[in-house]
């Protein structure tokens, strides 16, 4: 059940396979970094425009291969989302929804990969059997909060382009009742709408990826049981496994589509 | 599940793959796409645009083949009407000619007569002359009967 060669408790594998590796002497500090999930998020992120970039340059306007087809049937895809939602003219939004989308998506898909076989390497290229390291980094609050948080910025910085500042104070402080006397009942409900908006795209993301990690961690303790178990958690991976095929697509085209959603939004003028 | 530093570095990534997907990677993606979707939607045209010419070039040829024929009868009807009028035109002429020959044969036949009648008149006259020399040798005065000779003469 695992790779450390001591036998575990499952208090302790639950709580070594929920540990990031963390930088610095003190781990629960601001200033420590988490090096799994910056890792794979970057390498990710790298993986997806080295891959579009290489097919971008060498599209053809002919007939195209297919890995051209595939990443133009995504882009595609992204931007008839995109045109269906906005209606403005955007340079940002499509590609923005793009990067969200796939990287969201290859990120997500880092919970396919067996529980066990990266941090297993991880520990084998470290020779520390206590190596931490967890390969799904959307299931890092930091990393769901900071791709909510580059949204949130943009849709701050758009409401204040397309209605001016007063336009966007207006809008925080005379709706949804136009009376004076109601400017901080408007401004609570209002502010919370907005404040609302970076912190549930952040946390539905999180939450469906952290939930579904764990349900893999607690799939592969049953392994160590014995064989009946075991054999019941085969089928119970598996199972797992084909739903979250569903929910990583659907948790990635949610997260891009409340983007387009949110930041159109903030085009709107009232 | 603590909020750290690696929201700062993760927001940075973030906004750098986002700045390179905007810059390098969808620009060319885009175009090609737009490119190929322009030359699919040129090629339907170009088809549309034949079938219309074939259907025009088909209907132009049914006319033409129309009119080949029209113009064919023309000719044929024109061209007998020109042999009939040739045909009667040498009849006519073939008339004229027959016609020629038979009056001039008939000239000849009359010159030819007259002049056999003179010379039979001439000879019958020299006869006559000489049978009444003979008749009259003795008696008879050549020149003082000359002119009731010359009324016989004139008699045959």
């Amino acid at each position: 059940m695992s790779a450390t060669g001591e036998a575990l408790t499952p208090q302790e594998y639950i709580q070594h396979h929920l540990t990031f590796w963390a930088s610095g002497s003190e781990p629960s500090g601001f200033w420590t970094w988490h090096i799994d999930s910056l890792l794979f998020s970057v390498g990710l992120g790298v993986l997806f425009l080295w891959l579009f970039r290489s097919v971008g340059k060498k599209a053809t306007t002919g007939v195209p291969g297919k890995l051209q087809c595939f990443v133009e049937m995504l882009v595609e895809f992204v931007d008839s989302s995109v045109k269906e939602t906005f209606h403005g003219r955007n340079k940002l939004i499509a590609p923005l929804a793009l990067t969200i989308f796939v990287w969201v998506f290859m990120m997500n898909f880092m919970d396919m990969v067996p529980v066990d076989w990266l941090p297993s390497l991880a520990q084998l290229v470290a020779g520390d059997h206590n190596q931490k390291f967890r390969v799904v980094p959307t299931a890092d609050l930091n990393v769901t909060f900071s791709l909510a948080l580059g949204v949130f910025i943009l849709i701050i910085y758009y409401s204040i382009k397309v209605k001016g500042l007063s336009g966007f104070v207006k809008e925080l402080t005379l709706q949804p009742f136009n009376v004076k006397a109601m400017i901080p009942v408007n401004f609570v409900l209002e502010f919370v709408t907005l404040i609302a908006k970076p912190i549930s795209l952040a946390l539905r993301l999180f939450g469906n990826l952290y939930a579904g990690e764990l349900i893999f961690i607690l799939i592969a303790l049953m392994y160590g049981a014995n064989l009946a178990i075991g054999t019941l958690g085969v089928g119970l991976q598996l199972g797992w496994l084909i739903f979250h095929i569903l929910v990583i697509t659907l948790q990635a085209f949610i997260f891009m589509m409340l983007t387009i959603v949110y930041l159109s939004m903030a085009h709107e003028d009232h | 599940m603590n909020i750290n530093a690696t929201l700062i570095g993760q927001t940075l990534a973030f906004i750098i793959f986002v700045w390179f997907c905007m810059k390098f990677v969808w620009p060319p993606l885009m175009s090609a796409i737009e490119e190929r979707q322009k030359r699919i939607a040129d090629g339907l045209a170009n088809a549309d645009r034949a079938a219309k010419d074939l259907e025009l070039a088909r209907e132009k040829a049914s006319d033409q083949l129309k009119d080949a024929k029209a113009t064919a009868n023309e000719i044929i009807e024109s061209a007998n009407k020109r042999k009939a009028q040739i045909i009667d035109e040498a009849k006519a002429e073939a008339d004229a000619e027959r016609a020629k020959i038979i009056a001039q044969g008939q000239a000849e036949i009359e010159a030819e007569r007259n002049r056999v009648k003179e010379e039979l008149r001439q000879q019958v006259s020299a006869l006559a002359l000489a049978g009444a020399e003979k008749i009259l040798e003795r008696s008879i005065d050549e020149a003082a009967q000359s002119d009731i000779i010359a009324k016989l003469v004139a008699e045959i």
